[in-house]
């Protein structure tokens, strides 16, 4: 573990103040949604509801000067290893982003489409964008778990999954 | 009642065929998560949440038990197959382990840790029937001060002890409080951080928290950092041992145990520190020094054997006092929530039967792991060759089904998305995700205790300081959030004594500024102490 810091350093440069940065305007939206909140004193509530957001936007705020600071002076959070990471090559962008459009892809289609097409298309998607390049395979299996996890919730759980197009058919 | 005869009475709900059928469903697929990567029984709970619904909530429990303590198993069989622990609790197992494995001595280091698993989760349980009833009886008598002074030295104390560096686990602790705020305040109805939408009312559900953070950050940064070389397992036969493995295993399996069980139950518990501890002792006491660091059995069984003592201490804090420690307790607590269950020391009394069934299936689920997987090792090894693409597409597939069917609305899913985003920079840039998950689930839960504390003293700050516990444990508390500032004091004036505390040297090495780095925590830490005491 001891070698992934020096080589993954250099190519995250200062990014981690974008961590700073995000606490920072985390702990100044709590702020200030905490001030808007209007409350008459109340004998039963001391506390308010305002209490403890005020309490979380100081230590997400102090956190965030923390790190910046921790940043700057040379510190850096370790990134996380495991089984299937390889932490000697920077952030492989052109897996991410199709992964990320096929999850996008299912988020638009799920209500309109319906699951089986939509889980289909994020199945097989994000298998593409992982790099399996089996697309008949892949489709086969895609539809498979999305029909039997429609008609799994639709008859075990009775949890209706939206059919979509597919209203009728299934 | 007694001890022994809620037990049995546990043990008659429990081996009901359905319920043993669950038992066998949740120790199977436990195993699975717990051999595959990017997978682990707190995710896999959450993601069968929503699912599990429409069972019993005692089956349900069953099920939950035996993913726990599957997914623990499941684990160290990767690391020693690997030498890539999945968690950090089996780090250490993976050191000896792996030789072991290299050396061809795989089928008995995957004995050593089935049998240790065994004997220590069987022994832990015990001890759990045993004392979270004691515990129960203590802490009915506490009232809401001690118990918001115990859930904030839960939630500051895994921040602070566990991981490499606290300002982060702080950090991520800040972000996973700010998110518990998110819907309406449950005493005036006002709604908090909902920016106008009224989708966000109600609150973000822990279960779309949850599988963010863990199924979809995790899948993301795996897929930005896929291992493009294919993993090297180590093929195995069916796990056994000789006489001479057994006669080296045994101590370590029980000092394993009485390592593991107290730090689990602590509140600050977690695996890490007693596997450590164990794997020091074992090599200590080891009449086969020479063999540490290339294989000595003695390595696997004591770790093993923590790690699972562990696990089952980490449910007397969650059963008694309704105090999750790990993430898959965590889980286990939003669970309990959404049946409908009041978690903390009134849920023995009103929920017996299912707490007692739940008991007694962890002793079936320890017995089963036993029974099926000293045969089934082959087949786990096997499933590590599983596609990654097939693996990593489920992950997200059944992520997105499981966050989309609790409230069937589109728009859990772009929270997925977000969160997922969230958990994928907070691994990359080494924030801690357990702090996040036990900010948004404790969260609310410390500021009910707050609020009836000093609705009880009518606003006067000393209302939580006035029952002795609590007293008690603000002390504790300070101990702990001051202790590696005097550690490194005491290290600069005697820097001979350095090795004296290896695993606070991880976070000491990292740089030379972490010193004057940590200084500032310490005064940050005194800000939050004077805020929770305000």
């Amino acid at each position: 573990m001891s070698s992934f810091p020096t080589s993954a350093s250099r190519l995250k440069g200062r990014s981690e103040l974008g961590v700073a940065l995000l606490l920072g305007v985390a702990g100044v939206v709590v702020l200030v949604d905490a001030i808007a909140l209007v409350t008459p004193y109340s004998q039963s509530d001391p506390v308010g509801p305002k209490t403890l957001p005020y309490i979380i936007a100081g230590l997400l705020l102090v956190c965030a000067v923390l790190l910046a600071v921790n940043v700057l002076r040379g510190g850096q959070g370790e990134a996380e290893g495991g089984e299937d990471v390889d932490l000697s090559h920077p952030a492989d962008w052109k897996t991410v982003l199709p992964l990320v459009a096929a999850f996008v892809a299912n988020i638009l289609l799920i209500d309109w489409a319906g699951w089986v097409i939509s889980g289909t298309v994020l199945f097989w998607g994000s298998a593409w964008a992982l790099g399996s390049r089996h697309y008949v395979r892949d489709g086969l299996i895609a539809l498979a778990v999305s029909v039997l996890t429609f008609y799994g919730f639709y008859l075990g759980l009775g949890i209706p999954l939206p059919a979509g197009l597919l209203e009728g058919i299934l | 009642m007694d001890v022994f005869s809620s037990l049995m009475d546990g043990f008659a709900t429990a081996l009901t065929p359905m319920n043993l059928l669950y038992a066998v469903i949740g120790v199977i697929l436990g195993s699975a998560v717990g051999v595959l990567p990017g997978l682990g029984p707190a995710m896999t709970i959450a993601l069968l949440l929503p699912v599990t619904y429409v069972l019993e909530p005692t089956s349900a429990f069953i099920m939950f038990a035996g993913i726990y303590y599957g997914g623990m198993y499941g684990g160290s069989t990767t690391s020693i197959l690997l030498n890539t622990p999945g968690e950090s609790s089996s780090v250490v197992t993976a050191i000896e382990g792996n030789k072991m494995a290299k050396a061809g001595r795989a089928a008995q280091a995957l004995a050593t840790a089935a049998i240790g698993s065994f004997v220590a989760g069987t022994i832990g349980t015990a001890l759990l029937a045993v004392f979270a009833p004691i515990v129960v009886e203590f802490a009915v008598s506490l009232g809401s001060p001690s118990y918001f002074a115990i859930m904030v030295l839960a939630l500051l104390a895994v921040t602070a002890v566990l991981g490499s560096s606290r300002l982060r686990g702080f950090a991520s602790l800040g972000l996973g409080l700010a998110i518990g705020l998110v819907g309406m305040d449950s005493v005036t109805g006002q709604r908090r951080l909902t920016f106008g939408q009224p989708l966000l009312a109600d609150g973000l559900d822990i279960v779309v928290v949850a599988v963010a953070i863990f199924a979809v950050g995790e899948a993301l940064w795996v897929a930005a950092h896929m291992r493009r070389t294919p993993l090297h397992v180590i093929p195995v036969g069916r796990p056994w041992m000789g006489k001479q493995d057994w006669k080296r295993s045994w101590k370590p399996w029980l000092r394993g145990t009485a390592f593991g069980f107290p730090f689990g139950a602590l509140p600050a518990g977690g695996a890490e520190i007693p596997t450590f501890l164990s794997y020091v002792t074992e090599k200590r006491l080891s009449k086969h020094p020479e063999e540490f660091g290339k294989g000595a059995i003695e390595g696997v069984a004591g770790p093993e054997a923590a790690n699972n003592a562990a696990a089952a201490g980490t449910m007397t804090p969650l059963l008694a006092l309704g105090l999750p420690t790990n993430a898959t307790a965590a889980v286990m607590l939003a669970a309990f929530v959404q049946f409908g269950i009041q978690p903390g020391p009134l849920l023995f009394a009103n929920e017996g039967p299912l707490v007692w069934a739940l008991i007694a299936s962890l002793f079936i689920g320890n017995f089963l792991l036993l029974l099926i997987n000293l045969p089934l090792a082959p087949m786990w090894a096997k499933i590590l060759q599983l596609p990654r693409p097939y693996l990593y597409a489920g992950i997200l597939f059944f992520a997105t089904l499981g966050a989309y069917s609790v409230n069937l609305q589109a728009f859990d899913l772009i929270l997925l998305l977000v969160l997922g985003a969230l958990g994928f920079m907070m691994r990359r840039f080494g924030l801690p995700v357990l702090p996040l998950i036990l900010g948004v689930i404790l969260g609310p839960r410390i500021e009910g205790q707050l609020r009836k504390s000093l609705q009880l003293s009518a606003g006067d700050p000393a209302g939580l300081l006035s029952e002795p516990i609590a007293v008690g444990i603000y002390v504790i508390l300070a101990i702990i959030l001051a202790f590696p500032l005097l550690l490194k004091l005491w290290r600069r004036n005697r820097p001979a004594a350095l090795q004296a505390g290896v695993p606070a040297t991880r976070s000491g090495e990292s740089e030379p500024t972490d010193a004057s780095g940590s200084t500032s925590h310490g005064s940050h830490r005194a800000t939050t102490g004077g805020d929770g005491d305000g």
